[in-house]
């Protein structure tokens, strides 16, 4: 933790309408760190990566990528961020059902006008790397949970992004399929220097984390940093 | 840019068996809009290919009287009619060897042979044959008419050969086709109401496209969504969705036109409005392919994006979806506003003469109907939004509503089209009916009147008429018009005949051969009947050669129960004024049948055109309800059946795709114990409510289009509450029929055991 | 802590690792450090005390004595007495241990009763118990499947007790309110 952060968000308000989902959260993730984001239901957890990630903006407060204020951003320049510098694994509902897996892997690369077959060359490689290579020309409804997770961290990683945001990538999974996730998503992303920001109640989930920040009630509480 | 569309479209044909069932979907209801489409773009030019040849055959001469000569032909038409069917028929007779030959035929055929249709060779050949035989005087049918001489393959023609016939009777011509554009077939009251007709029909195929785009519309709103997690923008979204809506559009395209080469095929088949089509007549007009081709995918991909515009697809948004719009009314109300502005001025009637006038009747017709299409979605939300909690599948029904009622505004949309402008036709179609009816025939006297030209005897053709079964009795005379020399315009008729036909127009009292008696009707006020007196001077026929009548000329009273009814005449017998000297001997016979012999008028007319093929028979009928009127009034149900007909189709695609995007939450409120009633009533309520909404607003709208063509054809306004029950029943019908067809879908996939397939 | 094994059931262990085939007293040892012992190896007192008592039982017997000296110059080998001991005991389920009186429970009631922020007790001891699962984590992540199983089950008890700090942290109140009344 030396240096500048790579992603600072500092006094996060947010409501949806009356209900207030943050409530002066502030964070900030330095490259290749991997923060979970922890607390009770409710407590903003989601909202909070929303907004890290510019996929929701704060009603106040600032969110700064690398020097770059993002709630001020255009949708196609914060578009633009998540295609290139970003990563994601929700829970589910992320793939193309549509699609194969290894062209949903591709997919961000297309968007990115890599030609199809080195987006898919490329894809293939990752889900190689996350041991589901043999689903590559498989479609989501035809692979398991775990499997489509790690399509979908595969997808995350496939850009190399800066930072890759998780939230709760193994709340449908069996532990051992939920560390399997974990275990080839931390490895990965160390590899590729990517910082993770994960929103998790799962603790053992969480022991894939360097740092943990706890929200409560719309406010963060860096536990490493209070004591 | 190209990469996203191309994105798109890979997102139409690939995405395994769902995916393909969508597009497959969106294709072929395209595909049926746009053959109708096709179909309609064709219909000037099959009307103008059938006047083409119409204009090729035609024997005319305009100019001097060309003299007799080795490359002439004597042509003169054998006017009849088969049952309802006009029959074009000619007597011809070559003057040379160079003679002439009219389309389709090899060589003009000699005295006792005949050229045919294939249609009346058809006819000839069936068991009604004899009916129609001796109308060729006994001629051997040598060849058939090539489809280049013939209006369409449905088309009664022939050509009889002839020695005898003379050049008083007949045209000579040097050449067949006819120089000039023949006049418009339709007068402007009825253009104007064949334009609507297509924009009433035409509108709700355009709704149907418009929804048809939409078919799995949900699904992929969702997979935008998920696209736009992983970085696309909006634009980017929307160009993949423009993609893949365009690849659908297109393939619909294809699937038009094979549908429409398709039913090109069955055309020659189909007699429509007395008019049969070849196959290569359906020929769409090729600017109206390129703007079908252009058109059809901009209405789809500018569907899809006003559709992409009333959800936030925002990267959250496959959970959390954005608030629909609030329907602003002022530019929905704007439009059947300025529809209604555009056609109040042609009100009051004379609007309609002028060519322009159509194309704004057609313009505020289009702009009225699309109004009740904006004003749908606004009212279904309206009352959607005011709904509270019922029953269960009420409650479903309602809550589905409420979250997009855009879908269902779509199809209703077309429903409501088709009942409005359905009503408003009917509604002048009735108005119009009506006043034609009063133009009919008093058929209590006669039924068909026979009228023959050139030196028939009479009594020779009475005695023939007599005879021919199913005649129940037949009075004739020859008929001569005559006028004052120095009198009026007025002319009135000489009607020659024996004593025994005299006495049907007339109380004769006694009457011998070489009387004369002067007719004068109650009811006329006739100036020439009143000063004509015995011993008086009258001109005959068209030349007015001078004729005194007799000094013993009486005056007798018309019968009440004559043949025609009562009117001013002179009657002679022959010893008066013999036949023999009038220059034009035209007679008239008026004939009775025996009730309840529909063949009786066929017999009657071959045995006229046996005797004198230039002959005419002409039918009388109690109500002369204009033909055109009544096939059109036809087509047009047909039209609407059609459409509404598409349109439960397509909203029958869109229950079962929400049935199937929700069999998950359909197998749990099973499971949860719901009575799979409620959820069949919410799958009713859920069409029914939209379409009640859609019902009321198209009986509202069609009733006021209906009141406005009424004003400007100059009709006295009558509400035709048959038509709007039948226009609205038809509507009704057509969602009961998606209701009841989409249960057994809904049984199935509420079986508990649908939880586990997912 | 590390020490998966208790020292009651020293014996029997050495008893199924002799299962196997007679060994001497030192090979018996580094074997149990290598599959049990983690980071504390057995004291050859312990070893040896523990192989008296079975031999006093007669659960082991003597399988020769290497010439020599030292007591590591003797073969065990168990006996048909002592297979049906280790039989026995892998066959009896081990007493679950709730920790109704722990420690941790202590302080927080404590600290309710005398005013001082339980909250922050409780999230420094969750931040505590969060730093030792990363530790076996990692360490599981280096380690081979043994390691990985012992990791595994230190870590769900500590989520044990983790979700347990959770728990409580939401009720704080309401314990606070109970507590004082
Ligand atoms: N789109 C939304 N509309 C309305 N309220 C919302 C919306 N999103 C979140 N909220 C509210 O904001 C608060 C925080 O929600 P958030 O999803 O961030 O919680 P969370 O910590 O992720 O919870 P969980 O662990 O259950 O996922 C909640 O009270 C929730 O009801
Ligand atoms: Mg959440």
């Amino acid at each position: 933790m030396t240096g500048s952060p790579l992603l600072v968000a500092a006094d996060l308000h947010k409501s949806y309408g009356p209900t207030p989902a943050l409530e002066g959260a502030s964070l900030a993730v330095w490259a290749g760190e991997v923060v979970a984001i922890m607390g009770p239901s409710g407590s903003g957890k989601s909202t909070l990566l929303h907004c890290l990630a510019g996929i929701v903006v704060p009603d106040s407060g600032q969110v700064r990528y690398d020097g770059r204020e993002l709630s001020g951003m255009p949708d196609a320049a914060r578009s633009a961020l998540r295609r290139t510098r970003f990563g994601f694994v929700f829970q589910f509902g992320q793939l193309v059902p549509e699609l194969t897996c290894v062209e949903n892997v591709a997919l961000p690369l297309r968007l990115e006008r890599v030609p199809r077959r080195e987006a898919e060359r490329r894809a293939a490689q990752w889900l190689d790397r996350l041991e589901v290579g043999d689903v590559a020309g498989k479609r989501p409804g035809e692979v398991s949970g775990g499997q489509g997770q790690r399509v979908a961290v595969a997808r995350a990683l496939v850009t190399t992004p800066q930072v890759v945001f998780a939230d709760e990538p193994t709340g449908a999974l069996d532990s051992l399929n939920g560390e399997r996730v974990m275990r080839l998503l931390t490895a990965a992303a160390r590899e590729t220097g990517a910082a993770v920001v994960l929103v998790t109640h799962e603790p053992r989930v969480a022991g894939y984390s360097d740092r943990e920040v706890v929200v409560r009630d719309g406010r963060t509480r860096d536990l490493e940093r209070t004591w | 840019m190209v990469s996203e569309v191309l994105l798109g479209a890979r997102f139409a044909v690939a995405g395994g068996r769902d995916g393909w069932t969508r597009t497959l979907f969106t294709a072929v209801g395209v595909g049926v809009g746009v053959a109708l489409l096709l179909l309609a773009a064709s219909v000037p030019g099959a009307l103008q290919s059938r006047e083409q040849r119409g204009q090729a055959r035609a024997g005319f001469h305009a100019g001097d009287v060309l003299p007799a000569g080795p490359g002439t032909v004597l042509i003169a038409s054998v006017v009849t009619t088969f049952r309802d069917q006009e029959v074009y028929g000619n007597l011809v007779r070559a003057e040379g060897p160079d003679a002439p030959v009219p389309p389709g035929l090899v060589a003009l055929p000699r005295a006792g042979e005949a050229v045919v249709s294939p249609a009346l060779r058809d006819l000839l050949d069936s068991p009604e044959g004899p009916l129609f035989a001796p109308r060729l005087g006994g001629a051997r049918v040598t060849g058939v008419i090539g489809d280049e001489g013939l209006l369409g393959p449905g088309e009664l023609a022939f050509y009889l050969g002839s020695d005898t016939l003379g050049s008083g009777r007949a045209v000579r011509l040097d050449r067949f086709g006819e120089p000039q554009p023949a006049h418009e077939p339709f007068g402007p009251m009825l253009t104007l109401l064949i334009v609507i007709i297509f924009v009433v029909l035409l509108l709700p195929i355009t709704v149907f496209i418009g929804a048809a785009v939409r078919f799995g519309g949900e699904r992929r709103d969702r997979r935008l969504a998920a696209l736009r997690l992983i970085g696309a923008d909006r634009r980017m979204t929307r160009r993949i969705a423009t993609g893949e809506t365009a690849v659908a559009a297109l393939l619909g395209l294809a699937a038009g036109g094979l549908l429409f080469l398709a039913g090109r095929a069955l055309v020659p088949l189909v007699t429509l409005w007395d008019i049969s089509l070849y196959a290569g007549d359906v020929r769409p007009w090729p600017p109206l392919v390129v703007a079908i081709a252009l058109a059809v995918p901009a209405l789809a991909v500018v569907v899809n994006l006003a559709a992409l515009r009333g959800v936030a697809v925002e990267p959250l948004g496959v959970t959390r979806r954005g608030v629909p719009p609030r329907r602003r009314i002022w530019w929905r109300l704007l439009l059947p506003a300025t529809g209604l502005a555009l056609l109040a001025p042609m009100a009051g009637g004379g609007g309609v003469a002028a060519a322009p006038a159509e194309y704004q009747a057609a313009a505020g017709t289009v702009l009225v109907l699309v109004g009740a299409v904006a004003l749908l979605p606004w009212l279904i939300d309206l009352l959607v939004r005011r709904l509270g909690a019922g029953p269960v599948g009420w409650q479903l029904a309602v809550r589905r509503l409420q979250l997009d009622s855009a879908t269902s505004a779509r199809l209703v949309g077309g429903i409501a089209v088709a009942v409005a402008g359905t009503i408003g036709l009917q509604m002048l179609f009735a108005a119009v009916e009506n006043r034609s009816r009063t133009a009919g025939d008093d058929v209590t006297r006669a039924q068909a009147i026979v009228r023959t030209f050139g030196r028939t005897d009479l009594p020779e053709s009475l005695a023939r008429l007599r005879g021919t079964p199913g005649v129940a009795g037949a009075v004739g005379t020859y008929e001569i018009a005559a006028a004052l020399p120095r009198g009026g315009p007025d002319r009135l008729q000489l009607l020659v005949g024996d004593c025994a036909e005299l006495a049907a127009f007339a109380d004769l009292g006694r009457c011998a051969d070489g009387d004369t008696f002067l007719v004068r009707s109650a009811e006329s006020g006739s100036v020439t009947a009143s000063q004509l007196r015995p011993g008086g001077r009258v001109a005959l026929g068209d030349d007015g050669r001078p004729w005194t009548v007799p000094t013993g000329a009486r005056r007798v009273p018309a019968r009440a129960q004559g043949p025609v009814a009562p009117r001013d005449a002179i009657l002679a017998t022959p010893g008066a004024l013999d036949p023999g000297t009038l220059p034009e001997r035209e007679t008239a016979t008026f004939v009775r049948f025996v009730p309840g012999d529909p063949d009786a008028l066929e017999r009657v007319r071959s045995t006229v055109l046996a005797a004198d093929p230039l002959a005419q028979v002409a039918a009388l009928t109690p109500v002369r309800e204009s033909n055109r009127f009544a096939s059109i009034r036809r087509g047009l149900y047909l039209g609407i059946v059609v459409t509404l007909l598409l349109i439960a189709s397509s909203m029958l695609v869109g229950v079962l795709e929400q049935l199937r995007e929700r069999r998950r939450l359909l197998a749990m409120l099973v499971a949860l114990g719901t009575p799979r009633r409620s959820l069949g009533l919410s799958v009713l309520w859920q069409t029914v409510l939209p379409v009640l909404v859609g019902l009321v607003l198209a009986v509202g709208f069609g009733l006021g289009l209906g009141v406005v063509l009424l004003r400007i054809a100059v009709v006295r306004v009558t509400i035709s509450w048959a038509a709007v029950g039948w226009s609205a029943g038809l509507g009704a019908a057509a969602v009961l029929l998606t209701t009841a067809l989409s249960l057994p879908a809904l049984w199935r996939l509420t079986r508990p055991d649908g939880l586990r397939t997912e | 802590m590390m020490c998966i094994v208790l020292s009651m059931s020293l014996g029997q262990t050495f008893l199924g690792l002799l299962e196997s085939g007679p060994r001497h007293g030192y090979d018996l040892k580094r074997t149990y450090d290598d599959r049990f012992g983690n980071a504390r190896p057995l004291h050859y007192g312990q070893v040896y005390a523990t192989l008296s008592r079975l031999l006093k039982d007669g659960l082991v017997e003597l399988d020769g004595v290497e010439p020599g000296e030292g007591p590591e110059r003797k073969r065990y080998a168990i006996t048909s007495a002592g297979v049906t001991d280790v039989g026995r005991w892998l066959g009896t389920p081990e007493k679950p241990e709730p920790y109704l009186q722990n420690t941790l429970y202590t302080k927080i009631v404590l600290a309710v009763l005398t005013g001082r922020p339980a909250a922050d007790l409780l999230d420094v001891q969750r931040a505590e118990h969060l730093r030792l699962m990363r530790e076996l984590t990692r360490r599981k992540a280096e380690g081979d499947l043994a390691e990985q199983l012992i990791c595994d089950h230190a870590l769900f008890h500590l989520e044990a007790d983790l979700r347990w700090l959770e728990l409580t942290s939401a009720r704080l109140d309401d314990l606070a309110a109970r507590v004082r009344s």
